[in-house]
């Protein structure tokens, strides 16, 4: 067996009804789990953009990334490791207020881990946190080991490669040279 | 400028404008108003009402198969378009070019459990190349010219058009325009020069190469390419099940079919081999076995047109990403002229050794009951080797494929790759229309014919010409082909008490014999051939007979049981 690693999927689709099922059908099919999903506009008017964490190995990753770029929607879609990435996920956290002012160490924490206040009323506090996985983890511990998280959520991953790749408009307008070089 | 009509008669005009010429269907409450306008169109498109909506798109596949053309099927929301799903799975996996058209609600009760509704766009979307609801008039024309050019192009398969009854009434601007451009498909590969010359190299350095050749080159219309290529290269070529008849039978470098019930050299010598040519193939596990043992000591080059097929099964050494009729050419050029008598010869000799220990035994029994093997291969004698083979699915369909020989491509119409019993009888029905000038025979089994024996029915009112052979054991013969091996001869459920299929035939008004002694076969084969219309021969065959050679499931391709020897 290959040893499994995180994989980023990104996809850059068509806007059209039903591709998430699509998308997500291919990796059912292999019993393979979504880790993280995060799916929004791209900077192409009418292009979306998915982003996806796989836990599976290169082998696994490959095929199914290709049964997926081959779906008649799909724009282009490719896979990256951690390394190759920027990558970001957002989390908040709900805290009682009490209990929050009765810490003591309010400032501490909110160096220690870069987080904000986003809102304070007498009932609850919303910390707002960015980071990797790890790193929005580790609040989440810290402050459930102390004064208890009332609600948690955390955001799919959003990356950005760190190489040069070849950027989706340049692939758009190559693909329509073609064509036009097809029909000349 | 355009002319303002209904999206329905657009639907009709559009499908003329595609070239088609016949329609397989079934009406029903949500596609009536389509159904209204094919009355207005009869002289241009043939419509042909089948008896259930599974066999509109089996006889759809047919069609597709034979003539090359895209099959469309018409059929009703709901249960009118679940009944399709079968088929179109089928087409999905076989590559079949399909367009199934299916009626949905008024767009206004979508999502509202309405009578007749179903989710038909989620329920096809994973087996189908592309699904799409119609909502609005207006874009009936574009939907139905880029359904066209996906199911043709490409790896070719299944699309679903699922239009709303508004959308059939509504008003357009109606303007056609062949769709040529998605921006997203690129169905087309340009043919990379340096893939070419990688695989040229291995292929001249190969010294026992052996080429696998699948559908890809009948779909990609390559016959004459791949006579080319495989004539000047010397290589021995072997043949997928969906890969049969893209060379002659008698071609001197056909060494025979692959997989679980292939022939012995091709299976054996494919872990002999040092280049192992795939052409237009998938390495579907019932042509590979364990992927474990398989061909691990050869070089292995992949021709597909599918970027996601190369490399899924079988790691490829090299891979030609492109379509055969451009890429086929591109290597032929670039090849040194070569011969292999002695590799040749060895295939010569691991078929003496299997016509020796089974189909001298299956062709020419001299006592017992009749076999599959013996009256497929009489039938196939007395149609010059140049008819239609169209099989149901189990030990009749493999014994088809062993036996029956070929001279023109398009000449095998069969469910590959889904397996699908029921698939036999809508299919001839289809591959007749789809080629009215040749002999089509099917040959089905007792199971199989049961599950759409209703498309006699169509049959029989469009005056179809195919020759209905059923090769009855009176049991499900492949399960019990594997009972018998692999399940202590334990025979659950496979026993079957058949209704008198003569009868049933004449019923119908198609003539029928039944046949359970030697001497009469050869009569009753003439008597079907002659008549100049359907006919319907029941043959009884040897109840516990076995296809073989076999290769058990998941085990080695060299693992070949031949059963008494």
């Amino acid at each position: 067996m290959e040893e499994k690693t995180l994989y980023t999927v990104t996809i850059f689709s068509e806007n059209t009804v039903g591709l998430l099922g699509q998308v997500t059908s291919v990796f059912t099919r292999r019993q393979l789990n979504i880790e993280t999903l995060s799916v929004s506009p791209s900077a192409l008017p009418g292009i979306h953009k998915f982003t996806i964490t796989i836990f599976t190995d290169r082998d696994m990753i490959e095929k199914v990334v290709k049964q997926i770029d081959k779906r008649i929607d799909v724009l282009k879609a490719y896979f990256n490791t951690d390394e190759e990435l920027i990558h970001q996920e957002i989390a908040l956290y709900k805290l009682s207020t009490p209990d929050f002012l009765k810490m003591g160490t309010v400032e501490q924490l909110i160096r220690k881990y870069n987080a904000k206040i986003l809102e304070i009323n007498e009932n609850c506090v919303v910390l707002h946190k960015t980071g990797h996985h790890a790193e929005t983890q580790a609040l989440f511990d810290e402050l459930s080991k102390t004064i208890g998280v009332l609600q948690f959520i955390r955001s799919g991953r959003i990356a950005i490669t760190k190489s040069k790749i070849e950027r989706l408009s340049d692939m758009l307008k190559d693909i329509e040279r073609k064509q036009n070089r097809l029909n000349e | 400028m355009g002319q303002e009509i209904t999206g329905r008669e657009a639907l009709i005009r559009s499908l003329i404008q595609e070239g088609v010429d016949t329609i397989f269907g079934y009406p029903g409450g949500a596609i009536m108003p389509i159904f209204d306008t094919i009355y207005d169109y009869k002289e241009q498109i043939k419509h042909i009402l089948v008896r259930h909506e599974q066999g509109a798109t089996h006889a759809a596949q047919g069609y597709a198969r034979t003539s090359g053309k895209v099959g469309v099927a018409f059929v009703t929301s709901g249960p009118g378009a679940t009944n399709t799903v079968t088929g179109i799975a089928d087409a999905m996996i076989d590559s079949t070019p399909l367009v199934v058209v299916t009626g949905q609600v008024v767009s206004s009760l979508l999502g509202s459990d309405a009578f007749q509704e179903a989710d038909v766009v989620g329920i096809t979307q994973p087996i189908t190349k592309w699904a799409y609801q119609i909502r609005r008039a207006e874009d009936i024309p574009t939907a139905v010219a880029r359904a066209f050019y996906i199911a043709s192009s490409g790896r070719p398969g299944p699309v679903v058009l699922d239009i709303t009854k508004d959308a059939q009434n509504g008003l357009l601007d109606y303007h056609y325009e062949k769709t040529t451009f998605i921006r997203s498909y690129q169905p087309k590969p340009e043919v990379n020069s340096k893939e070419i010359e990688v695989a040229a190299q291995i292929i001249n350095d190969a010294k026992n190469p052996l080429a696998l050749i699948g559908q890809g080159v009948i779909l990609g219309e390559a016959e004459k390419e791949l006579v080319a290529f495989i004539e000047k290269s010397g290589i021995p070529s072997a043949f997928t099940v969906l890969g049969l008849s893209s060379l002659p039978s008698d071609h001197p470098q056909n060494v025979g079919m692959l997989g679980m019930h292939g022939n012995i050299g091709p299976n054996l010598k494919t872990n002999e081999c040092d280049v192992l040519i795939a052409i237009g193939m998938r390495f579907d596990d019932r042509v590979t076995g364990d992927l474990n043992t398989y061909a691990k000591q050869a070089k292995v080059i992949h021709f597909d047109i599918d970027l996601a097929e190369i490399n899924k099964n079988v790691k490829a050494t090299a891979r030609v990403y492109g379509d055969v009729k451009d890429t086929l050419p591109a290597i032929t050029k670039l090849i040194k002229e070569k011969k292999y008598p002695e590799w040749l010869s060895e295939f010569r000799a691991c078929y003496e050794r299997e016509y020796n220990v089974v189909i001298k035994n299956e062709l020419y029994p001299e006592s017992g009951n009749l076999k599959m093997g013996e009256v497929i291969n009489k039938i196939s004698e007395a149609t010059n080797n140049d008819a239609v083979l169209v099989t149901d699915v189990g030990q009749h369909q493999m014994m088809g494929v062993r036996y029956f020989k070929y001279q023109q491509t398009r000449s095998v119409v069969t469910s590959g790759g889904l397996g699908t019993m029921g698939f036999g009888l809508p299919a001839a029905i289809g591959a007749k229309v789809g080629a009215p000038g040749r002999t089509v025979c099917l040959f089905v089994g007792d199971g199989g014919i049961q599950m759409t024996i209703q498309e006699l029915g169509t049959i029989m009112q469009y005056d179809i010409n195919v020759k209905i052979v059923i090769l009855n054991n009176h049991f499900l013969g492949m399960v019990r082909q594997w009972q018998e091996l692999f399940f202590d001869e334990r025979y659950s459920e496979t026993v079957m008490k058949n209704p008198d299929f003569v009868k049933i035939a004449q019923a119908y008004n198609i003539p029928a014999r039944k046949v359970d002694k030697r001497e009469d076969i050869d009569a009753a084969i003439t008597e079907m051939l002659n008549h100049p219309g359907s006919y319907l021969l029941d043959v009884d065959v040897e109840a516990k007979g076995m296809v073989y050679p076999m290769v058990p499931a998941g085990t080695c391709v060299t693992n070949i049981l031949l059963g008494d020897e």
